[in-house]
């Protein structure tokens, strides 16, 4: 790690007090990477991205929003009419939410392929688990403060949930409230909360990052990095490809927020909060459908409750369920199969969280719930004594593993030279 | 390889908007399907038919409004139907508003002006049940959004009511209407032939009506949709544009990693 040299002179005096510079240059500038990462890579620096959007257009709504159950629905009519541009900004706050939940599915799935919660980035595993919990409490605040019908029942559902604890249930129910149902208190907790958890998310992104940086990305082939030959600086490899990435991605959410503004949330929550009418079906939004169709199939509320925390829980103890030492699923042949049919069982959770809970779609529930956890708890500790991997490649550089021909076998271990 | 990359990501895409958009047939909580009709201002580039607005707000001021606020719409918004603002001004003067207190602490009446918003035709919820036998007339500012299908549900609705089939009870003081969640719908139908005149000639047949006052009803939910969509097709443009440089630029930087 050589000291960088800065040309401008006031960047000298400032980086010789205060290395900011030299950190930012060894960080994101020269930050060795392995140079096979392919475009599932993409989506965590994507995800950091959008919190960035998501704080902005959320800041900007603040200035505009009032938290008051009498003025809430009107001050988002009012944003969405009367303010300059204030329809674009909801509509990126709003829409920006789900994208943010399908960049952060595929950033978690990419990590379940590739086996990158294993040794030695587990707690870069546990930290991301973080940040998807504190995701959801965040979303599941901001749903509720356009003070709409499904805002007021959504929240009125889950809260409830809390009854179910023994002992304490019904009192930690009526601390989330602030009274005895949902109200103007739940309202404004709500609110302070929605506007100070992205914060605490930003905290736990700059740990997820730390604990990145001690060993670098994974990669496609779940093998260690040998030397420099196997990796190349960040910038400007990576960095050009993100911004190819993040293109991509904001053309899918523009497409979104200009033409189907309001594709993705429910009729009902243009209607204003009414405690006296209940929807006819209440439905959460469709990143929580997954774990809604958990916790309905329990027959038992406590038991449900549990079982939906449990499906996140589960996550953080992942690295000590799935003993293998091999970490990408390309040389794990039975494991990858069983990712696809965990992936298709997360689907279909979610198709089955959005259908009323009668008839097929209880059993079927079951039978999908069943299967999340036998795949975590059963399925993997197995697959690590059963399965025979297939031969590792000895390095990124020189993947001996279709029989070279391969872009990747040719290269030269020059590449690192240049920085 | 690359492209066997390529068409497993767009398997994933694919799957995941059929997640995302699971309501692709519309159909109303009674069980029929809502017809889809053919708006101006659907698609990308569609845009609101002043002509269908200025009549559906003739139908809106003289049928609906008897019954059905629209807090969210002001005089002064009508400029988006074509009214300049004399006839803003001369429409708001037909209207009493209540303003006040005044300098002796009491409330009064004054002609409206086009900064304020449409009157409601209740003064709270309460006095609006009971001039409809119960029932309450839901705020119009934003049905089409409100209701699943949109304006193509408002449509239908409005000129789908018709004889009870038999053997389907009718509560009283309820009117049956196909497409209403239920069946059954505390509203009699609102609009008949030649019910309104129109000032343009068109005749004013119950689907003309229906479909005019609709297309109001989405103008009034989103005012800002033809700027949203203006706006919407420059952007693309702009960041269509842009990913291809950076596409470019990743090729020509990853041209020498191996």
């Amino acid at each position: 790690m050589s000291e960088p040299k800065f040309n401008n002179s006031l960047v000298r005096w400032i980086d010789h007090r205060l290395p900011v510079f030299t950190f930012m240059h060894h960080e994101m500038h020269e930050y060795p990477t392995p140079k096979n990462l392919n475009y599932w890579w993409n989506f965590g620096s994507l995800a950091g991205i959008v919190l960035v959007i998501m704080i902005m257009s959320g800041i900007v709504l603040a200035m505009h929003y009032t938290a008051h159950v009498d003025h809430a629905f009107q001050s988002v009519e009012r944003i969405m009419r009367d303010v300059n541009y204030g329809w674009l900004v909801r509509y990126i706050h709003a829409n920006g939410a789900s994208f943010f939940f399908i960049v952060v599915y595929i950033h978690i799935f990419r990590g379940l392929y590739y086996g990158s919660y294993k040794a030695p980035r587990e707690l870069l595993w546990m930290l991301g688990v973080v940040i998807l919990i504190l995701m959801m409490a965040t979303a599941f605040m901001g749903y509720v403060l356009p003070w709409g019908q499904m805002s007021f029942w959504g929240a009125t559902v889950i809260t409830n949930l809390f009854s179910a604890i023994p002992l304490v249930g019904e009192s930690i129910v009526t601390l989330l409230w602030g009274g005895f149902s949902v109200d103007n208190p739940t309202l404004n907790r709500f609110y302070a909360l929605h506007y100070l958890l992205p914060f605490v998310i930003v905290g736990v992104v700059v740990l997820h990052i730390v604990a990145l940086h001690r060993f670098g990305s994974n990669n496609p082939l779940g093998i260690d990095v040998r030397g420099n030959q196997d990796t190349i600086s960040f910038h400007p490899y990576y960095t050009v490809k993100d911004a190819f990435g993040l293109g991509v991605f904001l053309i899918l959410l523009s497409a979104v927020v200009f033409f189907l503004p309001n594709s993705m949330g429910h009729p009902d929550n243009y209607i204003p909060a009414n405690p006296m009418v209940t929807p006819a079906h209440i439905v959460p939004e469709w990143y929580f459908l997954p774990f809604y169709a958990i916790l309905r199939a329990i027959p038992d509320k406590l038991f449900g409750v549990l079982a939906m925390f449990a499906a996140i829980g589960v996550l953080f103890i992942l690295p000590w369920l799935d003993r293998s030492p091999v970490r990408s699923a390309t040389f794990r042949p039975i494991y990858k199969v069983m990712f696809w049919v965990f992936l298709l069982d997360c689907v279909a959770l979610t198709w089955l969280g959005a259908k009323p809970a009668e008839g097929i779609y209880v059993i079927l529930s079951r039978l999908f719930t069943a299967y999340y956890f036998f795949h975590f708890l059963i399925l993997l500790p197995a697959l690590s004594i059963f399965e025979t991997p297939r031969s590792l490649p000895k390095s990124i550089g020189r993947p001996v593993l279709d029989g070279g021909g391969g872009a990747m076998a040719a290269a030269p271990a020059a590449t690192r030279e240049r920085s | 390889m690359v492209l066997q990359r390529f068409v497993r990501g767009l398997l994933f895409l694919g799957v995941s908007l059929l997640i995302l958009f699971p309501n692709v047939s519309v159909k109303a909580a009674g069980g029929i399907a809502v017809p889809e009709q053919d708006w101006s201002f659907s698609g990308v580039f569609g845009t609101f038919d002043r002509g269908e607005l200025q009549r559906g707000f003739h139908v809106y001021k003289e049928v609906c409004a008897g019954c059905h606020s629209l807090n969210y719409v002001a005089f002064r918004n009508l400029g988006d139907l074509g009214f300049n603002g004399e006839e803003i001004k001369v429409i708001a003067k037909e209207y009493e508003v209540e303003d006040g207190p005044n300098n002796d602490g009491e409330m009064f009446t004054r002609t409206a002006i086009p900064s304020d918003t449409w009157p409601a035709p209740y003064p709270n919820d309460n006095a609006a049940r009971a001039g409809n036998n119960g029932a309450l007339p839901p705020d119009l500012s934003l049905m089409v959004d409100a209701r699943v299908g949109g304006a193509d549900y408002l449509y239908a609705l409005l000129s789908g009511y018709h004889e009870a089939p038999k053997g389907q009870e009718v509560a009283d003081g309820m009117y049956y209407n196909a497409y209403y969640p239920g069946n059954q719908i505390a509203m009699p139908s609102p609009l008949s032939d030649d019910g309104v005149e129109y000032g343009d000639g068109t005749k004013a047949t119950i689907n003309q009506q229906a479909r005019d006052v609709s297309a109001f009803l989405a103008w009034a939910t989103e005012p800002n949709m033809e700027q949203r969509k203006r706006m919407g097709v420059k952007v693309l443009i702009f960041l269509i544009v842009m990913t291809g440089l950076f596409y470019v630029s990743k090729r020509r930087i990853w041209a020498d990693v191996h």
